[in-house]
């Protein structure tokens, strides 16, 4: 055992074959601050209207993507160009990525 | 000429928009959008519906295919393209027009006469009409309010590049007249060029004169004009 090495990392560099990790990312979209959210205010008088007592809604959208990849890095950036391509609309929306190993 | 009318999974206006476009001598065809655009097409169209049940956002979906490349392309050779409604949301969402068209203020689907006020009549959609005319278009969106930033939207202000906006009968401005909450009661805006065009509500319901009213039918003349 060589003390120090990944031994992924290792592999990968003699092989020349990656090992691959399963992760599960989980993309979260907002609407930017100050964009009305007609169905969040919706929901928001109905829990009123429900008796309960609170000061304001947000809602969001959550995506969980079960993907392969090298490296958390690599999954990430994978799935921030999805967010950003398609699951997103940059003009109305922010988002974050959370990856973690499956 | 030929105006492509592109029908994606779930576009329902592509035969009203056919024959409008056929009323006013203007030779169209529906194109089913993994058919991509034929030879010699020298106007498209984007017609409404529900394209792909509006799923992630209206439009979202159907801006993903392949055909949008070829229509951005056409877009960029000063082919006129308009879209109508669904076809204004998948313009948005390819990155035709800027902005978004998103959930009406009354979280609602509504459907219903509204007036619009032309912003510039020297473009090939409102030729036809003097700058400040107010049209009777219906609409028929849940997703139709205009949102973008309020910098971007008065760059697009200072660029003449607002088509239309909602307005009273008498072409006034105001909160009642606005009926999904866009953005300075914003309807339709222009893309980079002015052969680009895209109104939340539907020209080609108010074409046919069985129908009474013909106030649209200048805005789909814009594919001749654009043509000349």
């Amino acid at each position: 055992m060589y003390h120090g090495v990944n031994p992924k990392a290792f592999l990968s560099t003699v092989t020349g074959f990656h090992l691959m990790t399963a992760y599960t990312a989980t993309v979260t979209i907002r609407l930017k601050h100050g964009v009305l959210d007609p169905e969040a205010e919706t929901t928001r008088r109905a829990l009123e209207r429900l008796g309960f007592d609170l000061e304001d809604l947000r809602s969001a959208d959550r995506f969980e993507i079960d993907l392969e990849a090298e490296d958390a890095g690599e999954a990430t950036e994978r799935v921030d160009e999805m967010a950003q391509r398609l699951l997103a609309n940059p003009t109305i929306h922010d988002y974050d990525v959370e990856v973690d190993e499956r | 000429m030929t105006v492509a009318i592109v029908r994606f999974g779930g576009s329902n206006c592509d035969r009203d928009a056919e024959r409008a476009l056929e009323h006013l001598e203007i030779d169209a065809e529906i194109v089913w959008h993994e058919d991509g655009l034929p030879d010699g097409t020298t106007g498209i169209m984007l017609p409404g519906g529900f394209s792909y049940g509006d799923y992630l956002r209206a439009g979202a979906m159907a801006a993903q295919s392949p055909i949008m490349d070829e229509v951005r392309e056409a877009a960029g050779e000063g082919v006129p393209i308009l879209g109508v409604c669904n076809g204004a949301q998948v313009g948005c969402e390819s990155g035709l027009t800027e902005g978004a068209f998103t959930t009406n203020e009354s979280a609602r689907f509504q459907c219903e006469p509204v007036y619009l006020r032309v912003e510039r009549a020297d473009t090939p959609w409102t030729e036809r009409y003097e700058e400040g005319d107010v049209i009777e278009v219906p609409i028929a969106h849940g997703e139709g309010r205009y949102e973008i930033t309020d910098e971007r939207l008065e760059e697009l202000e200072d660029d003449g590049r607002i088509l239309f906006r909602y307005c009273t009968e008498d072409g006034e401005l105001t909160d009642e007249a606005n009926p999904n909450g866009s953005k300075h009661n914003v309807a339709g805006v222009l893309g980079d060029r002015e052969t680009v065009a895209v109104l939340m509500p539907h020209p080609e319901r108010v074409t046919l004169p069985d129908i009474g009213n013909t106030d649209g039918q200048g805005v789909l003349e814009g594919f001749e004009r654009a043509d000349a």
